[in-house]
């Protein structure tokens, strides 16, 4: 029942742009997809690990801006002296992954310093660091263009010998880009916590010193949650900056981590599907209000709407829905035994 | 009963710790050993730095003063987790489960130390790595049919009836392979008769060759499991010796143990 499900959503994405032909709903659908993949990142570190790092789109805005540098080029001023800093355009594809490594050594530094300052202060370090980076962002305009932003970024493309080349101009090829990196991340994420470093991970959120006296690593669990976190959502942004094609400090907004924690939490954190579940309602429900109402009365709607699923289903909408689900279903137990090997037929049914 | 003679060898020893928390005393020059196979209880009125004492054995407190040597090795420059990977692992006074995994998915998580698998191994879900999480999943149950607790392998930790989650905190422990085990109060909570099989089950773990330190305050477990015992009162011990012994010390039973209650 559940594979039908699966096959069958997997179907309907990579079918989309053949159902939603209209240029501006699969604008939508590609943003929104965006963000739930920093959804996805976010809930790893917040959900999983239980770390309230309010600073994520930092890595988001730092993906985007390193990916439209790369492609880009700059000339700057080296600061010291006469001379310049000069890199030239390359392709946008290094760029990406340019921005998903330098936001995972980014996450790195929020990882180990989370271990040094916990609690409140770190709460409020990771915030800090977002809005650094925002400032940095908006007054080195030499390098960023500052709020004048950073346009023409190219597309994202290949030129393949047998393939030939294509640029994706488009908003199809955009799309299962987008799709790509989702089910790449979201299959990361999986292996991730149904492991024993989830597992590690998992106990750190809940009980750390019980976590410690087993043997289990604070720091290199909190580190390795906060690289992987920060690199997914640094590959996000920089999809962001090659489709959007413009970018500017804006993005580095305390909004968008907001949007993010949103998702997350109303979704459901500390789950799998949670965090696609909160995008998409938060992805589609600014879409819907604004064909129906005044822009004043969306915002409204869009808090009542997070204060009710906050206020009714606190622990999120997926996990609420799960375990209506099993009770009304029965479901089998999580952990079986093993098949002892005494029987004829040897077939271990675990599932764990 | 007595297990200890000269002959044995020291697995732990606890020389001249001092802990001070500012300008108060929680644990004066205090040395002790535990011998290889021994069962030590550490016993006193509360407040008198049982717990303290743990949290110095197992590296979640710097003493002041003084040395703690695990097996000859000195514990001083470990940090918390690594004092699981020599072989010492603790349980805590008040109940310390992961509530919100099962009972199951608790031992597993204990069982950390057995893994192998690495970030690579994990992201791209190689055969090992399978492999290895079902040689774990038996390792699960072997544990909670040790305990006696396998038929609540899918509840919750924290739905557990209060004794049960004693006894899931000492399956956890000893989930993580230890060589010796500090017991925190296991049996607080437990009824007459669970203390009585709790007795069955320390004496299960050490035919496991896995020494003890334990902290308690039933004295019927206490005299009735214990080669030696140290009675520890305002962060000195003030007697160390045989349950018998012990028993009848004068300083001993004004501090704690209080007339007219008959023992084992």
């Amino acid at each position: 029942m559940k594979n039908l499900g699966t096959i069958f959503l997997l179907l309907a994405l990579l079918t989309l742009p053949l159902w939603v032909p209209d240029q501006y709903y699969l604008h939508i659908v590609i943003t929104t997809g965006i963000f739930i993949i920093g959804a996805m990142s976010l809930n790893l570190l917040l959900g999983y690990t239980g770390q309230l790092s309010l600073g994520h789109i930092a890595f988001f805005g730092i993906g985007a801006y390193t990916s439209a540098l790369t492609s880009l080029g700059f000339d700057i001023p080296v600061f010291w002296g006469d001379g310049r800093i000069i890199h030239e355009a390359w392709h946008p594809l290094i760029g990406i992954l340019l921005g998903t490594f330098v936001a995972g050594v980014c996450g790195y530094v929020v990882g180990k310093l989370s271990f040094k300052i916990r609690g409140a202060y770190f709460v409020i370090v990771t915030i800090s660091f977002a809005e650094v980076v925002r400032l940095v962002a908006l007054n080195w305009v030499d390098l960023t263009q500052g709020p004048m932003a950073l346009s023409n970024i190219p597309p994202i493309g290949y030129n393949l010998p047998g393939l030939g080349e294509m640029v994706f101009w488009a908003k199809a090829p955009n799309y299962y880009l987008v799709l790509a990196l989702a089910l790449i991340a979201y299959v990361l994420i999986r292996r991730i916590v149904r492991s024993r470093m989830g597992r590690a991970m998992i106990a750190l959120r809940e009980n750390e010193s019980l976590a410690t006296s087993v043997g289990i690593d604070v720091t290199r669990y909190l580190v390795f949650a906060a690289v992987v976190s920060a690199a997914l959502a640094g590959a996000a942004g920089s999809l962001y900056a090659h489709y959007i094609r413009i970018i500017d400090p804006d993005i580095f907004h305390f909004i968008y981590t907001v949007t993010m924690v949103i998702m997350v939490v109303t979704g459901g954190k500390g789950t799998l599907a949670g965090p696609i579940v909160g995008g998409v309602i938060f992805g589609a429900l600014p879409v819907g209000l604004r064909a129906v109402a005044a822009p004043e009365v969306q915002w409204i709607v869009y808090g009542i709407a997070i204060i009710l699923i906050v206020f009714f289903l606190p622990r999120g909408i997926v996990p609420t829905v799960s375990d209506y689900w099993h009770r009304k279903t029965g479901s089998a137990p999580r952990h079986t035994r093993a098949m002892p090997l005494a029987s004829s037929k040897q077939s271990p049914e675990q599932a764990t | 009963m007595t297990q200890a003679t000269k002959t044995q060898k020291t697995i732990l020893s606890i020389d001249h710790v001092t802990v001070h928390f500012g300008g108060l005393v929680a644990i004066s020059d205090m040395t002790f050993d535990v011998k290889e196979g021994e069962l030590v209880s550490l016993i006193g009125p509360n407040g008198a730095g049982k717990t303290t004492a743990f949290n110095v054995v197992t590296g979640f407190l710097r003493p002041t003063q003084g040395e703690v040597h695990f097996r000859g090795v000195s514990l001083h420059k470990l940090k918390p987790h690594e004092v699981a990977g020599v072989g010492l692992v603790r349980t805590f006074q008040r109940t310390s489960l992961f509530t919100t995994n099962t009972v199951f998915e608790n031992v597993l998580t204990g069982l950390h130390r057995h893994g192998r698998a690495t970030a690579w191994s994990t992201l791209l879900s190689l055969p090992s790595m399978r492999r290895e999480e079902a040689k774990l999943s038996e390792a699960v149950w072997e544990i909670l049919d040790f305990i006696g607790i396998s038929h609540r392998a899918n509840e919750l930790g924290g739905s557990l009836p209060y004794g049960e989650q004693r006894l899931l905190g000492v399956a956890v422990a000893l989930a993580a392979n230890p060589t010796m085990l500090l017991l925190d109060e296991p049996a607080a909570g437990m009824n007459p008769s669970e203390t009585g099989d709790f007795m069955e089950l320390l004496a299960k773990i050490r035919r496991r060759n896995i020494s003890i330190l334990l902290v308690e305050h039933d004295m019927r477990l206490v005299m009735g499991v214990s080669d030696r015992i140290v009675v520890l009162n305002y962060g000195k011990i003030i007697a160390y010796g045989a349950p018998a012994e012990i028993q009848a010390n004068p300083e001993v039973i004004r501090a704690y143990l209080g007339h007219g209650v008959k023992h084992a």
